[in-house]
């Protein structure tokens, strides 16, 4: 292909998400890598490596831990964390219920969704990170479809939409007041098929649940639930019979409101023959936390989630 | 697969949502459950038909207003291509919209009702596109099923804007009827208008020619990030200029400059972390090696000895501004070029462009939001730089509010300052 200097389109969303990680490298102070041990964070982390190459990386991965995690994803973190020679921030929900700095909804597997971001800011102002990078995509959600790629956050870790600085050719505005920080996607122009070729193409390894396995599982509000220290069928509800399926994990969040979806899909390969076909979006298929209302990503923006 | 960035445009009630709904529909883009919401939402609004227009719709203030506040980021591909639609607000006072989708795409999509015509706003976003060196204009004419798919109407329009981007540097305009609400050439040829006999959109989107769009003559890298990893074994001598290709094609071996200093050496190796390449070009991200131990910075450019950048602190640019607080001589700002930061000192402000007729308007000393028009500025330090007209990437900046920290200005250079 290089008699007509023409890049395939993975070549090209690579090669503009490794001009936006250096930009963050050469204008940043102190930036901080989201690493939530899921494909896009992982897609994410791979993209920086090469960007910093032959370098390490130079700034730290930043760990959300709801204490709700896949056990199968806290190992591929660890694993990727001494793989890259890289240090690892640990920010733990569980400890900051502890300490009464947030307070659990009293309901047995509540979801931890929304108390994250409280643990995620308080790390981020201990750490004074300047630019976070995070693994997010427009083509996820309609509200993020309108995120920028450096995405400005006040003092409270906020986000407003009806502020945002446009964003002209590739020329980034990385100014801020003190006490202001950036989230940073680099992926931003990725589909979820585009994460899942370049998985494939580049052989990125994965946590083991995004294959499939068997599992049990249960049903509830159209959606399946692995049978777990978090999630199990309540009592007085025939319909939540639990179930051993075959299933895979599309996104990996909290356990207790992320769900898989029944599928033979064992690699990349097959996953993509599946992911061309598919007819539910990635959140719809797999995140309680989007459903709760038209808007519930905007809000949660809004507060300063990812 | 190649890649394919295009903004669209047109007015409120053009059809422009329902158009990006039916391309998303109608290439499968669309999932159920994204389906369903629209269904529920379209209900509860007692539409009378599911409103595509509500899929793209994002930020809860829009579907309020029903109205697009901002741009947007739509994706869809077909076995031929991928493609990244900028959908952006059609309002008058959004043009900076129209100006921030257009400064990343190759093609540009407008949309007029068949029963309005070419309006105003029309001729405004053909120009924007013209100024922001977009090569390939789209012209939808909409709702041809409210004009009863008549041919003579659709010839009329096509006419009147041939006669007005004739007076563009838009020399590739497609006029396509379409009807976005019931499918005619979008996807496939319409039945109801056998007269056309041109392709339907996605067909046209698939095969417009870009690849020659690009500048692969003049060589212009602007150096990112120095790597140098001091500390990791073996590579202490390392020394690495990351960057992108912004134009030309870089090869190994090839005798450079390097601006501002105008050291020259030669290209030792290029350097990816998937080993090294034999030539890069544009948008490669690279790592390059010279084979010479030089003083360079974030900020420097590597050109050919002999073919070199202009190099000025005194420029000349239409600037679109995109701040409350009007543009005027003696205005303070911070300007990114490349990967440059400088401040600059407004000197001028030359004319106001009209871009409803093209008239300059030499009375005004002043540009107010969503204006455009001639600046001349001068810059802390040199920029190197060319014509935007034949260099997006070295020919354009952005303008920064010294205080507010808001981005102000998107720049767009001219080939001589005066």
């Amino acid at each position: 292909m290089s008699m007509t200097y023409q890049l395939s389109h993975l070549a090209a969303l690579e090669s503009e998400a490794v001009h936006i990680v250096r930009e963050v490298v050469a204008e940043f102070e102190r930036p901080a890598l989201l690493f939530s041990g899921g494909k896009d964070s992982a897609v994410l982390l791979h993209v920086a490596a090469k960007a910093c190459w032959p370098q390490r990386i130079p700034f730290p991965l930043v760990h959300v831990d709801t204490g709700h995690n896949f056990p199968e994803v806290i190992d591929f973190r660890d694993e990727q964390v001494a793989r890259r020679g890289t240090r690892l921030i640990v920010g733990s929900v569980q400890e900051d219920i502890d300490r009464g700095a947030i307070v659990e909804q009293p309901v047995p597997g509540a979801t931890r969704n929304r108390l994250q971001t409280f643990t995620l800011l308080r790390v981020l102002e201990e750490g004074r990170f300047d630019a976070v990078f995070g693994g997010g995509r427009r083509d996820e959600e309609k509200a993020r479809a309108k995120e920028r790629v450096f995405s400005l956050r006040d003092e409270f870790g906020q986000w407003n939409p009806r502020a945002q600085r446009p964003e002209l050719w590739n020329l980034f505005n990385t100014k801020r007041q003190l006490g202001e920080h950036f989230r940073v996607f680099p992926l931003s122009n990725w589909t979820e098929l585009d994460v899942w070729q370049y998985i494939e193409s580049e052989e990125i390894p994965l946590p083991a649940i995004y294959f499939a396995h068997r599992r049990q599982v249960f049903r509830r509000g159209g959606m399946l639930l692995a049978v777990g220290p978090f999630t199990q069928p309540r009592d007085g509800h025939p319909d939540e019979e639990p179930f051993e399926a075959t299933v895979r994990y599309r996104t990996v969040g909290d356990m207790t409101c992320t769900a898989a979806v029944e599928s033979p899909a064992s690699s990349p390969r097959e996953v993509i023959a599946e992911t061309a076909v598919t007819r539910v979006s990635e959140r719809g298929a797999t995140r309680a936390d989007d459903r709760f209302s038209e808007a519930s990503m905007e809000d949660r923006k809004r507060e300063g989630y990812f | 697969m190649e890649l394919l960035r295009f903004a669209t445009a047109g007015s409120v009630d053009d059809g422009k949502s329902t158009l990006i709904g039916r391309l998303l529909y109608d290439s499968k883009q669309v999932f159920e459950d994204q389906l369903e919401a629209v269904e529920r939402s379209s209900m509860a609004r007692g539409d009378e038909y599911v409103n595509l227009a509500l899929l793209t719709d994002g930020l809860r203030a829009e579907r309020e207003q029903g109205i697009t506040i901002d741009v947007a980021y739509r994706y869809f591909a077909t076995p031929k291509r991928k493609f990244i639609i900028a959908d952006t607000p059609g309002h008058t006072q959004h043009t900076r919209n129209m100006v921030t989708g257009c400064s990343t795409s190759d093609l540009v999509v407008l949309l007029v009702d068949a029963r309005n015509g070419p309006t105003e706003q029309t001729r405004r976003h053909a120009t924007v596109a013209s100024l922001l060196g977009i090569r390939h204009l789209v012209l939808c004419v909409n709702k041809m099923d409210l004009v009863d798919y008549d041919r003579a109407r659709f010839e009329s329009i096509r006419r009147e804007f041939d006669n007005f981007t004739t007076r563009l540097e838009v020399h590739d305009v497609t006029c396509i009827p379409i009807s976005a609400l019931v499918g005619d050439n979008i996807v496939d040829r319409s039945l109801e208008m056998k007269w056309y006999d041109g392709p339907a959109l996605l067909h046209h989107l698939e095969e417009v020619h870009i690849s020659s769009d690009r500048n692969l003559i003049d060589l212009r890298f602007p150096v990112q990030w120095v790597i140098r990893p001091m500390s990791a074994g073996g590579l202490h001598d390392f020394r690495g200029y990351a960057g992108q290709i912004a134009s030309g094609v870089l090869e190994v071996g090839d005798e450079i400059a390097v601006m501002p200093s105008g050291f020259t050496s030669t290209v030792e190796a290029i350097e990816t972390a998937d080993g090294p390449v034999e030539e890069a070009f544009p948008p490669q991200s690279v790592v390059v090696r010279l084979a010479d131990d030089l003083d360079i910075s974030r900020g420097d450019m590597i050109c050919r000895v002999h073919n070199r950048p202009f190099v000025s602190q005194d420029l000349s640019a239409m600037v679109c501004w995109m701040s409350e607080r009007p543009l005027a001589a003696g205005a303070k700002v911070v300007l990114k070029h490349t990967t440059r930061w400088s401040r600059a000192l407004v000197r001028e402000v030359r004319y106001r462009l009209d871009v409803n007729t093209l008239h300059r308007d030499q009375e005004s000393r002043e540009l107010a939001l969503n204006d455009i028009g001639r600046v001349e500025l001068r810059t802390q330090s040199p920029l190197f730089y060319d014509e935007y007209r034949v260099n997006r990437a070295t020919g354009s900046f952005i303008l920064v509010d010294e205080t507010s920290n808001a981005t102000v200005g998107a720049g767009m250079l001219l080939r001589h300052a005066h």
